[in-house]
């Protein structure tokens, strides 16, 4: 059973400390949402879970393997604030280097993705000429590949409409319900059945 | 499709679709040396006797035009992260960037370079050996460039900082490069500033991939 081990992990940022003492445990199928004001380190946290920013001291683990090892870095998705994408490269383009950075993937995969999270018609399309919505839907689309089983989403849900904040959650509950853990942050009210909240 | 060889195809592509990167240093270059000859003498004699230096340090400083652009627009978008959480080794992706820049600078400064040798009066093998030192030379100009375009990745208008940076560590290789190619016009040996370029080409191919990503980690923090 897949379990992400966090204890007594402290954040720091300039002179700030951001948060100290946190603990927590998320085992398969849980979905966590981290809450609180800004600039209280819910990004910091989101981070430090996927190895970007090393905390003061804390440990992390899944499947306990600490965070940094070859073995955590291939079970974790992480979607940060910024889209990840090159604008002079094309829908498929720039999903197809995105994944292929996680697992191998075929081109088939990719165009389904594509079509699944509402863009169909947009895979040869320059990202330059995408909307903002549609840019957070591209790497959203990853989550139609990843088989990665820790998910990590920084406000999945910003710049998207109606239609496309009901995709991603239904994509957070099937991961769920595949024994997949999802973490995420959200200033929007999402409602999942068996949620968690962490609040910071 | 090994992910190496895609980062390299990835950054090569955009470039071609945004060639402006990759020509305005490239016009520099060409442009820079082309003035010589009017503002000093266009005495074959005297501009032969300095075409050397002059070749080296343009090839320098277009290389470090181009710099700036090796890993701000990937740090600004976010792909750098994704590239530093993958599982696949940050200094091999590192390096793939690295060879890219040096496909898109300098090899055109390698193939330019015969004609603005024959501008500057240098005689055929003279020119032979200026090849040969830029294709020693100038992948270690990318590797070298490439620690201090990481460590000034997050700056602003960090242009001058990046010049205060690298030139100092490009000192070593403008000395041995430009002296490769006068000795030879006397018809000097130069085996051993060849040998010296070759091993500042292995220690940075050694080294600058790995400080790269190291200091690519603190600037994502």
């Amino acid at each position: 059973m897949s379990k992400l081990i966090v204890k007594d992990l402290c954040c720091q940022r300039g002179y700030n400390q951001l948060f100290s003492g946190l603990s927590f445990e998320a085992d398969s199928s849980n979905i966590l949402r981290i809450t609180g004001t800004n600039g209280s380190g819910k990004t910091s946290l989101l981070k430090i879970l996927a190895g970007l920013n090393a905390p003061e001291h804390g440990i992390v683990a899944f499947e306990e393997f600490s965070v940094n090892s070859y073995e955590y870095q291939k079970q974790i998705f992480y979607l940060g604030h910024s889209q990840a994408l090159s604008s002079e490269l094309s829908v498929v383009e720039n999903l197809e280097f995105l994944m292929c950075l996680n697992e191998n993937i075929n081109k088939q995969l990719l165009e389904n993705a594509i079509n699944n999270i509402g863009l169909n018609g947009y895979k040869d399309e320059y990202c330059s000429k995408l909307s903002a919505g549609q840019k957070r839907r591209v790497i959203l689309a990853g989550l139609f590949i990843s088989k990665a089983k820790l998910w990590l989403l920084d406000e999945p849900f910003t710049a998207l409409d109606s239609h496309g904040i009901k995709i991603v959650e239904n994509l957070i509950r099937k991961h769920s319900e595949s024994g997949g853990i999802c973490i995420y942050t959200t200033h929007q009210d999402s409602a999942f059945e068996n949620q968690k909240v962490l609040a910071l | 499709m090994n992910i190496y060889i895609q980062t390299l195809r990835r950054d090569l592509r955009i470039a071609i679709r945004n060639p402006s990167s990759v020509i305005n240093p490239l016009l520099f270059f060409v442009i820079s040396i082309s003035l010589f000859p009017l503002a000093i003498s266009p005495e074959s004699s005297t501009l032969s006797q300095i075409a050397a230096g002059i070749i080296w340090v343009a090839s320098m400083l277009s290389v470090l035009l181009s710099l700036n652009t090796l890993f701000h627009n990937d740090f600004e978008n976010g792909v750098l992260e994704q590239m530093a959480i993958s599982h696949y080794s940050l200094p091999l992706l590192i390096l793939s960037k690295i060879i890219s820049h040096w496909i898109l600078t300098g090899i055109p400064i390698i193939l330019l370079s015969p004609l603005l040798g024959v501008i500057l009066f240098l005689d055929s093998e003279s020119i032979f050996i200026l090849m040969l030192t830029l294709l020693l030379a100038t992948p270690s100009l990318s590797l070298i460039g490439s620690i201090g375009a990481s460590l000034i990745v997050g700056i602003k208008n960090s242009g001058m900082l990046l010049s205060l940076l690298i030139l100092p560590l490009y000192i070593p290789i403008l000395i041995f490069a430009a002296s490769a190619v006068s000795q030879a016009q006397f018809g000097l040996n130069i085996d051993l500033q060849m040998y010296l370029l070759a091993a500042i080409l292995v220690i940075s191919l050694m080294t600058a991939p790995y400080v790269s990503a190291i200091s690519l980690k603190i600037s994502l923090e």
